[in-house]
Parts: C-alpha cells; structure tokens; sequence
C-alpha cells in the first residue's frame, strides 16, 4: 500500500463520490415519486392505466440494468433522441426504482386496516383525498423497512452507471487501475468510498426502523 | 419511424447466424447462475441451520452479512477478479463470477432461512419437543415445512436478481451475451447501422423470458402456501 498514492487518488474519489450521490439521490426521488404514484393508481384499480402498470412493473424488475442503460444509450440515439450519460443513468435508474418502489409501497397500501378507510369514507372524503390524508401516510410508515431496502440496493446500482461512460466510483477505480498501474490502491479506495457513502444510509435506516416499531405498536394497531 | 420499415425479418435473416450465437452466449449466462444458485441453496440452508443454533454465530454472521450487502456485486467482481485471476495460473472470468456469486448467494439465502426461523413462533419449537420428537424429527416434520412456505417466495426472487445480475459479468471479461452482442453490433456498424436496437431489445427480451418464467414460480408458490 501507498499511502502517498492515496492522498494523491483522494480528490479524484471525492468527485466521483458526489456525483454517485447526485445520481443516486436524483433517482431516489424520481423513483419514489413514480413507485408512490403507480401503487395508488394500482390501489385503485382503474382498468387500462393498471394494465399498463403491472405491464411496466414486470418490465423492469424482469430485466437487468445493464441491458435498460445499453438499450437507452446505444439505441435511443437511432431515433433521434440523444441522452447525456447522466440523463440516460437518471432514466434507467428511475425506470429500474420505480417498480421497485411501487412493490414497496404497495405492501403498505395492502396492510392498512379497512376500519381506516371506512372511517375515511364516512366523514366524506372523496378517493383521493381518502389516498392522500389517511392511506398514504400510513402506508409510507408501514413500508420504510421495505423502501430503505430498495434505496440501498439503488445506490449499489449506480455502480453499473460507469458503462455508459458516467465518470462514477466505479469507472475511476478502472481509470485509475489503468493510468498508475496501482490495483490495491485503488480496490482499496474503491471499498472505502462505497462504504463511505451507503454506511451511513444503512445507520440511518436502522434508526429510522427502531422508531417504526415504535409507532406500530403505539398508534396503528 | 423511417428506422423500423427497413424490415425487421431482413436484418433477422441476414443475423440469423449471430442471434444463434447470442443465444449460445446466453447458456454461459445462464450456466453461471444456475451453478451458482445451486450451490448456494445448499450451503445457503446449511449455514443457515449452523449458524441459528448459537447467538455468537448469529452476530457474526450479521456482521459478515452487512460487508457482503454493503458493497455492489460489480465491486466484488472488480475486486475478486483482480486478486485471484492474475497471471499464470489464475481463475478465469467464468470461475470468478460463479465464486462471487456463490458467496452473495449464500449469505443472502441464509439471511432469508435465518430470519424465517426467527419469524416462526417459539412455541412451534417447544412444542414439538415437548411431544417426544428427536432434533432430526423436529426439524424435518415441523419446522422445515412451515419455513419452506416463507422462504420460497423470497428465494425465487433472489433467484431472478442473481440471473439479472450474471449480464454484468462481461465487464470483467467474461464472453457471454452482452459481449457477443456488441461484437454482432460492431460486425454490422456500415452494414445496418440500426443494429443496436434489434441486438438489445433482443437481449432485454431473453433476460426478460429467463426472469419471468422464474418469478412465474414465485407467484405460483405464493398461491399455493397462502395460508
């Protein structure tokens, strides 16, 4: 090990440490935004915009990200449409998180008591305000174990990003590998920089977990 | 839409030998997580039962299981395939992938096995015990039927991540079908520039067929142990 090296290789980690986060920051939220939106819609059973849920939700959980991210930058550009390498990381992350969420959220939706929204229904809500106000507050709740799961296997998904020649921890590790012939450096950056980046999401969840059980056993049931 | 009337079946014909060899590179896809999923179901069940026996063991392996969650499967294979594939004599790229998976596959079956003992109530346990049954009875009549039930859906899905993720083998060197494709696409960069979209979506579709056809028997079971 070369430490000097290290310090040398810091500033390259740290740029490739941020946008890994953006990326998957980015993705978290456009996914969840997406999962949240597609469960409700599934809850709700509307006929033809369901289908095309369960349809998009077999899709992309069925089919691994490489091949999405491949399909987006490779052949996109075909038909005229031309992705940034983000852009197109972005989309392939958001498209894969999506349907995860969305089976995320709906075992939330699924556990929720039907006193809950009878009750809802008797004061007179219509279905989206019974939606907003009562389920999805409580099913977000019910299903943080299962979403912090799914936000951490996003952020380990980032790491494919590089093959669409996305600077992320990933392809600097190759980079690096290539230009100082330096291998254990590097691997050994390269752990440290994802644990320095998921550690401290997996803390947070733990804690966030500790204080659901809590609120289970005090409120809902 | 100019694209797509230039005839799909044209360029399929002209292919027809390269989709057989995306096809064949797709086994070596498959061959790779059927070994490694085969394997790890058994010393994923057997360490399983090992390691519930004790408390230690337990925290152990939850230390063990937190390294192995908290890198991506990409960064093991990196690291894997840099320290034991090196010059003369080292594994190759296919012997890499499957011992990498191997372990992920282990420890995540175990977690699934570990965390549905514990989800089985106590008295199950006590009570079978409390009738007479040996060790070996208790788990073979009692405990290993009511797991199965919730484990099997789980592992199903474990199952289809471990084949979605055998298409990042080719990144460390492994010829299967991704690399075959790009070398049909690259055959073909004068010839029918709009390749790419015929070569991966019929990639997306294999991987689509294998994965579906699994997560099939997931939904199959979830029906069938419904309580």
């Amino acid at each position: 090990m070369d430490f000097v090296l290290i310090m040398k290789l810091i500033p390259i980690y740290k740029e490739s440490i941020f946008l890994t986060l953006k990326l998957s920051l980015c993705a978290i939220m456009i996914s969840l935004f997406l999962g949240i939106v597609c469960s409700a819609i599934s809850y709700m059973k509307i006929p033809i915009v369901s289908w095309i849920i369960k349809f998009y939700v077999e899709i992309s959980r069925n089919t691994p990200l490489t091949i999405q991210l491949f399909f987006l930058y490779f052949s996109l550009p075909l038909f005229g449409v031309r992705l940034s390498s983000f852009n197109c990381a972005l989309f392939g992350l958001s498209f894969l998180g999506g349907s995860y969420m969305c089976e995320a959220v709906k075992g939330g939706f699924d556990s929720i008591k039907k006193t809950q929204i009878e009750s809802g229904l008797s004061i007179g809500l219509n279905n989206w305000q019974l939606i907003c106000h009562i389920i999805l507050p409580q099913a977000i709740v019910l299903s943080m174990p299962l979403i912090a799961g799914v936000i951490v296997f996003l952020i380990k998904e980032t790491s494919v990003a590089g093959i669409v020649a996305l600077a992320d921890v990933m392809f600097v590790t190759k980079d690096v590998i290539g230009m100082y012939y330096c291998t254990n450096e590097a691997l050994f950056m390269l752990i440290v920089s994802y644990v320095v980046i998921i550690l401290p999401f997996v803390l947070l969840f733990t804690f966030l977990k500790e204080k659901i059980k809590y609120i289970d056993n005090k409120i809902l049931f | 839409m100019n694209i797509l009337s230039i005839g799909v079946l044209d360029f399929f014909v002209q292919e027809a030998v390269g989709f057989k060899r995306l096809l064949r590179a797709f086994c070596v896809n498959l061959y790779i997580s059927l070994v490694s999923v085969l394997l790890s179901i058994f010393f994923g069940i057997l360490f399983g039962f090992i390691v519930s026996k004790r408390k230690i063991f337990r925290i152990v392996f939850k230390i063990f299981l937190e390294i192995v969650r908290i890198i991506p499967i990409f960064a093991w294979l990196f690291l894997f395939y840099f320290k034991l594939s090196g010059k003369n004599g080292g594994l190759s790229g296919t012997a890499v992938s499957i011992i990498v998976f191997f372990v992920w596959g282990t420890f995540e079956f175990s977690d699934i096995i570990l965390s549905s003992m514990e989800a089985l109530p106590k008295h199950q346990y006590e009570s079978g015990l409390a009738i007479g049954f040996t060790y070996k009875q208790l788990y073979k009549k009692i405990i290993m039927p009511q797991i199965m039930r919730m484990v099997l859906p789980n592992a199903i899905n474990l199952i289809v991540r471990m084949i979605k993720t055998t298409s990042i083998v080719t990144l460390i060197g492994v010829i299967e079908v991704l690399k075959v494709g790009q070398q049909i696409i690259e055959y073909n960069v004068f010839k029918n520039p709009k390749a790419p979209f015929f070569v991966y979506g019929f990639i997306f579709a294999l991987f689509f067929v294998a994965c579906q056809t699994v997560s099939c028997f997931a939904k199959f079971f979830e029906n069938k142990f419904k309580i």
